[in-house]
């Protein structure tokens, strides 16, 4: 299997990656490795194999609804690049956020 | 409106299903043990987790789980005996983590329905299947100040990783009106369980809509206009006002276009509530690819039969079942069961309770609508705040049944109870009330018939409801003049005199 530099383009794009063009050939190239690599998994039969949630056989890990203490707003934003002390601040945001 | 049951009907159908996000009531977040109270100073309850650092690992809150599972089972959805949950990936500065953990192929609960009935009977008895109740974490708010140009945009990450129940139904609803009366009952299905405090000010009920017409055309074929999500409604009223815009406007546009279902990408408007419109937003052609993936820091949930059956052993009753009991203990009218129970159930256990004391529930749902619901709503407030509690409600009616005033003289005493805090018999009391004797009566029937001869003869000229005069000068005489048996002595006396 082969990626095409359309598709790594779009894969740049989606993670908002600015590749130039000679980097979206290298990544072409290394990135259809790395797939080429793991479709060796397709020739296997997996009808019979129930698909995996999780590689850990452990289920139902759960805590309490018990506050614990926060951070205090200075620590929560003293790596932030830019801030008022009080908010994060970033570069204007217009439209409704993508969330929920 | 469906054309059978409305003669007058629009030429389409109104196809309309909604999305409900929905805050849980829990004291933390979702995967961590920051605080979910709202208000507090902006960034003052994140911690490692909920802002995203390197090396922090989401533990998921139980309380939340099970919430979301009351929600499901009241929605009669099935729940998933295994559930997992996946990472949904877009970049928003509210996101801190880059992506949302939510739940994608194996949401905890699907299938499910909610039915609406409307007492007054305005739209058929609607039931609105669920596609699928899942639980995800909420994300922060971003605030841009339009007014400052090219401002920053200021980020609080206090709701970052709030659980949310994400409710999805099929386009089942069939007018504005309808859904608007169906998120009303969702809303106090949720909060009669306690899963929500179902606040929209605040933020803890969004709703989203999806709508288009159906057209049905000569040929027999149905056309379909483009479905277009609402976003931006702050209000059940708002969701109808938008709806019945957006009704109009694709009547319109698909007059001037006929533009059809998949000949265009879904549109997303936002409602404009002052404007009252709907706007086309802006749209990311790659936004919908959010490369899911199962969320490796959280290890599946199951559920057993036995973990199902306490929590369904621990709800209470939902208000349509309320509804039912209500009207068959009480022998009350589904319009009375449908407005007491609307209410909540504080009110509804108030009721009860009178209507126990009183023995008899009409008396007691007259009271509580006409006198209970009325000041209540005046003074504001909850119920259990009210200052006449059931006994002392039931002691009045008591005493109006035994005929010791009528049902407008207890209603001042009532006020006086209510304004003041005061028992029925301490009001009484002050206020030297007492059923006025027969003779008391007769002597003042007598004096005032004697002072007004002219409505004495507008009586006996076929006026009989010139009485009314007499009525309001006797209660200013003795305010304990019962105006019915007042009345009756008045008319029986001028007959008399005019034979």
């Amino acid at each position: 299997m082969t990626l095409s530099r359309q598709d790594v383009a779009k894969v740049g794009m989606l993670a908002k990656l600015a590749l130039s063009d000679a980097e979206l050939d290298t990544m072409t190239s290394e990135l259809s490795k790395i797939v080429g690599f793991v479709s060796l998994l397709d020739e296997l039969d997996t009808t019979s194999v129930e698909p995996l949630a999780h590689p850990l056989d452990t289920q139902n890990v759960f805590r309490d609804d018990v506050p614990a203490p926060s951070l205090s707003t200075a620590e929560a934003l003293q790596s932030a690049p830019r801030h008022d002390g009080q908010y994060f601040l970033v570069p204007a945001v217009l439209g409704e956020s993508g969330a929920a | 409106m469906n054309a059978a049951n409305a003669p007058t009907a629009a030429p389409y159908t109104t196809i309309v299903g909604l999305e409900v996000h929905l805050q849980l009531q829990t004291r933390t977040k979702l995967f961590c043990g920051c605080s979910t109270a709202f208000g507090a100073p902006p960034n003052t309850q994140v911690c490692p987790v909920c802002l995203g650092l390197p090396g922090s690992l989401p533990v998921m809150n139980r309380a939340a789980f099970e919430l979301a599972m009351k929600a499901a089972l009241a929605l009669d959805c099935t729940i998933a005996s295994f559930t997992k949950w996946d990472r949904k990936n877009y970049f928003y500065p509210d996101l801190p983590k880059g992506y949302q953990i939510s739940q994608f192929d194996l949401p905890f609960s699907s299938s499910g329905s909610l039915e609406v009935v409307d007492p007054k009977g305005t739209f058929a008895p609607r039931t609105v299947r669920i596609v699928r109740v899942h639980l995800e974490e909420d994300a922060g708010k971003s605030m841009h100040d339009d007014t400052a140009g090219r401002a920053d945009s200021r980020i609080d990450l206090n709701r970052a990783g709030t659980p949310l129940c994400e409710i999805v139904t099929e386009p089942d609803l069939r007018s504005p009106q309808e859904a608007r009366a169906w998120l009303n009952e969702l809303k106090l299905l949720l909060e009669y369980l306690g899963v929500s405090d179902c606040n929209m000010q605040e933020g803890s009920l969004r709703v989203d809509a999806n709508v288009n017409l159906h057209i049905p055309e000569a040929s027999g074929r149905i056309a379909k206009t483009p479905i277009v999500e609402i976003k931006n409604m702050n209000s059940f009223r708002s969701v109808e006002r938008a709806l019945i815009y957006e009704v109009a406007r694709q009547w319109e546009e698909w007059q001037q276009t006929r533009a059809e279902l998949g000949t265009m990408p879904k549109q997303t408007r936002g409602w404009d509530d002052p404007a009252g419109v709907t706007r086309a937003q802006r749209h990311k052609e790659e936004s919908s690819d959010y490369r899911y993936f199962p969320e490796p820091d959280l290890v599946p949930v199951t559920v057993s039969p036995q973990q199902l059956a306490a929590v369904r052993a621990s709800m209470e009753s939902p208000p349509k079942q309320l509804r039912q009991s209500l009207q068959s203990q009480w022998n009350i009218s589904a319009y009375d069961a449908d407005v007491l129970v609307n209410q909540g159930r504080d009110l509804v256990a108030y009721f009860e309770t009178l209507a126990a004391q009183v023995g008899g529930g009409k008396v007691a749902s007259n009271w509580m609508q006409q006198d209970v619901l009325r000041m209540l709503k005046e003074r504001g407030g909850a119920i259990a705040d009210f200052p006449v509690q059931p006994a002392g409600l039931a002691d009045l009616i008591a005493r109006v049944t035994a005929g010791t005033f009528d049902t407008s003289r207890a209603r001042e005493i009532f006020a006086e109870m209510v304004a003041n805090g005061r028992s029925a018999a301490d009001v009484v009391g002050a206020m030297e009330i007492a059923a006025v004797g027969e003779d008391e009566l007769r002597d003042l029937c007598r004096e005032l018939l004697a002072r007004n001869p002219k409505i004495v003869a507008d009586v006996q000229g076929g006026k009989e409801q010139a009485v009314a005069g007499l009525i309001g000068q006797a209660r200013k005489q003795n305010a304990n003049v019962n105006p019915g048996e007042f009345r009756t002595m008045c008319l029986e006396m001028i007959r008399t005199m005019g034979r």
